[in-house]
């Protein structure tokens, strides 16, 4: 199958030159990508998985943090596309010789890339970025700012398995203080029209996340009956400057999603979590594994979003 | 040689004077400062009309770099700039390499000083040996040296038994402690204040009750032990409050206050520029109004640049790895009438006295007043020019401010040293 780009419909004008988080999209825009990658779904299924709409473009992916499965997500979605794709990373690079972040992108795009993929370890990098590059930057996780594309294949998640997201109760469960994924999440859903609960340990939760539009829930128990989705964060423990509850198992019992909480829980509750998850904490393998779970959707749309992001961005810049 | 400087509105808040007069210098001191009209014989006169004839600014702690960090300033470059933004006195932060921590640091402050023969220079020493906190410098040796106060500069003093001996050892010298007040264990890592925006953006905060905390431990410390303690950058509204209280207890506490903490919020943070960053952290309105009425009041009787001038390219970096600092010294005047002059919370007088007595007072320095037989540091000043701040333009070897492109009301014209012009925006 070869498609044309009289194969691919974009709901609403695209204006946007960077993906640096969703705080600043509209509803529509949100709407639009996610329409987009229903779409991709439909042209990629069953045929040829590799499409030619991005032929000559090329994608950069600069991750300044470790990660496998987001950047194998966007070279995957990059290459379907038709894009070629070159991986930077920052061990062993010319940043560990005292280059700065910036001069890195320049030099990568000064060989020719449309496109920069971005993972960094700060807030506010991909942005620093987007002021320095004629290129598009898509921030693929900035500290624990914003990981707009993770919370696009959340939505996306819902709607395909739920058939909207307007009117739904979502809970985000566990270290929000730390997580991008949350924040992300919060954007997305309120301006798409459901509520949001944030529940965790009140040292993870930060006074102040009502102010977004949220709800705070310091007891699980009490709003699984309520919750339509429940999507577990991952501890970041990576991201904690010492302790912030009292031990794993402290966590796993008061916030941890388990058997007895599915049960409690309303019939049709969606389990999802972004990876890679911590078994026996986040949730117990019982839930990972079982008919709740839509955790490997989630992988799935995750390069279908992708996919979307890109196609617009590069058609943004004129590719 | 004498000089008149005539015409201009004379502003000497040691003095209360805020009127048209003329201001007769000879040799390198004031001679007088005479009635509107009257017209000595002088070898030369300066025209001020339309001018504010103010005693030369001086700023209690400025960033200088050298030695150790030439590549953002040198005292040659910061005294430039100092007299730029109508600074005739500055002292000098002691956190160089080698840290100003014993005698001959502080001589070759002063040396350098005397080689660029432009602004006063003050060394400030270090109160810990290297500023790491643990055990006094050579305190009384830099009080021979002519250190005129003491400060670890941005390392807060976190031991309260190492700061109240510091206290008592300074107190027998009636020597200041200029204090970053901060607990470390809740600012560590931080970027900005912590509150709605920091949660927003994923940003580490550090939290108003990091200042206010310590802050209330140096106050009890200053009245334990007696010694003068000054909080340096003062930012929040609980930090105003405490040090309001314990003055009315007639403890020996002080503050002040910057241009950039009285007219940026933390919602500036989205930008995730790192020209924002500084340290303490600037924070949300309910806090610069608190500051405001510090100042109206006198709690607050100083304001410092924090000048803290940093190259270009350790700011070109994300938020996490760019240090903190503003380059401030050029631009304060004109900020300072943006924040307060504008909007008539403080009057001319009282800005100025934030400027001079205030800070001499603080330093214990004969400066800061037009009286007779004092030196003859003046600076003249345009209220109503109009000018827009340019980072490029700077004296400063740095340019690391977030005002580039302001436009802004009040400029310095004129700034005299020991009776010499030393800098003059007119020809």
């Amino acid at each position: 199958m070869t498609e044309t780009m009289d194969d691919i419909s974009i709901t609403a004008p695209w204006q946007e030159r960077h993906l640096l988080g969703l705080e600043h999209l509209s509803a529509e825009e949100i709407a639009t990508i996610l329409d987009l990658a229903d779409q991709f779904q439909t042209l990629t299924e069953g045929g040829s998985k590799k499409l030619t709409v991005l032929n000559g473009t090329v994608v950069a992916n600069l991750f300044f943090e470790n990660s496998t499965r987001t950047k194998t997500s966007f070279n995957i979605a990059a290459r379907r596309l038709g894009a070629d794709t070159v991986d930077f990373s920052a061990s062993g690079s010319s940043l560990s010789k005292g280059e700065t972040f910036v001069d890195t992108a320049l030099t990568i795009e000064a060989m020719g890339v449309d496109l920069v993929v971005c993972r960094h370890r700060t807030p506010g990098a991909p942005h620093l970025l987007a002021r320095h590059l004629k290129a598009g930057v898509i921030n693929a996780g900035d500290g624990t700012h914003e990981h707009p594309t993770q919370a696009l294949l959340d939505m996306l998640t819902i709607r395909q398995k739920l058939g909207r997201i307007e009117g739904l109760t979502v809970a985000l469960v566990g270290d929000i203080r730390h997580s991008r994924v949350a924040r992300s999440n919060i954007h997305g859903l309120l301006k798409l029209g459901a509520r949001v609960i944030v529940c965790g340990p009140a040292t993870l939760v930060p006074r102040t996340i009502t102010q977004l539009g949220v709800e705070v829930a310091y007891n699980l128990d009490e709003i699984l009956p309520q919750v339509d989705c429940v999507n577990l964060l991952r501890v970041q423990f990576e991201r904690q400057r010492g302790a912030f509850f009292p031990s794993i198992a402290e966590y796993a019992h008061l916030f941890g999603m388990n058997g007895d909480r599915i049960r409690k829980a309303k019939d049709g509750l969606l389990v999802l979590a972004p990876g890679p998850i911590n078994r026996g904490v986040e949730l117990t393998p019982e839930v990972a594994d079982g008919p709740h779970s839509v955790i490997l959707n989630q992988v799935s749309n995750g390069l279908l979003i992708r996919m979307a992001c890109l196609y617009l961005l590069a058609k943004k810049a004129g590719k | 040689m004498r000089t008149l400087i005539q015409n201009g509105t004379i502003v000497d808040p040691a003095n209360g004077i805020e009127a048209r007069r003329e201001l007769l210098i000879a040799d390198g001191k004031v001679v007088e400062v005479l009635p509107q009209g009257q017209q000595p014989d002088a070898d030369r006169v300066i025209d001020a009309t339309g001018l504010l004839v103010c005693p030369g600014f001086i700023d209690v702690h400025v960033g200088v770099r050298e030695p150790g960090f030439d590549e953002d300033e040198t005292i040659a470059s910061a005294t430039a700039a100092a007299l730029a933004g109508g600074f005739t006195s500055i002292a000098a932060l002691p956190d160089t390499n080698p840290v100003v921590d014993n005698r001959g640091s502080a001589e070759f402050v002063k040396r350098q000083a005397e080689r660029a023969n432009n602004c006063r220079v003050f060394p400030l020493g270090a109160v810990t040996k290297g500023t790491r906190g643990e055990e006094l410098a050579e305190i009384g040796q830099l009080v021979e040296a002519d250190a005129v106060a003491f400060t670890d500069a941005k390392s807060p003093i976190a031991n309260a038994e190492v700061m109240r001996r510091a206290l008592e050892y300074t107190g027998m010298f009636d020597r200041p402690i200029l204090h970053h007040s901060m607990v470390p264990e809740l600012s560590d890592t931080g970027v900005m204040h912590e509150g709605f925006q920091s949660t927003r953006l994923g940003l580490r905060g550090i939290p108003a009750a990091a200042n206010d905390i310590m802050t209330g431990r140096d106050i009890a410390l200053a009245e334990l032990t007696g010694g003068r303690v000054h909080i340096m950058c003062v930012n929040t509204q609980e930090t105003v409050e405490r040090i309001r209280l314990a003055q009315g207890r007639t403890v020996a506490v002080s503050a002040d206050v910057t241009p950039h903490h009285l007219l940026l919020t933390d919602e500036v943070m989205d930008s995730f520029d790192t020209l924002f960053k500084c340290n303490p952290p600037l924070r949300s309105q309910e806090h610069i109004d608190a500051l405001i009425e510090g100042l109206k009041d006198g709690t607050i009787a100083v304001i410092s640049s924090d000048h803290q001038p940093l190259a270009i390219e350790k700011k070109d970096v994300d938020l996490d790895s760019a240090p903190f600092g503003i380059c401030g010294l050029e631009t304060t005047l004109a900020l300072c009438v943006k924040a307060l002059i504008q909007p008539a919370h403080l009057s001319w007088s009282q800005l100025v006295a934030c400027l001079t007595t205030g800070p001499a007072a603080l330093l214990g320095i004969p400066h800061g007043t037009l009286s007779p037989d004092v030196a003859a540091d003046v600076t003249l000043v345009d209220p109503i020019e109009e000018w827009t701040i340019d980072a490029a333009s700077f004296r400063s070897r740095s340019r690391n401010t977030p005002f580039n492109g302001w436009k802004v009301t009040g400029r310095v014209v004129t700034t005299i040293v020991n009776g010499e012009v030393r800098h003059s925006t007119r020809a």
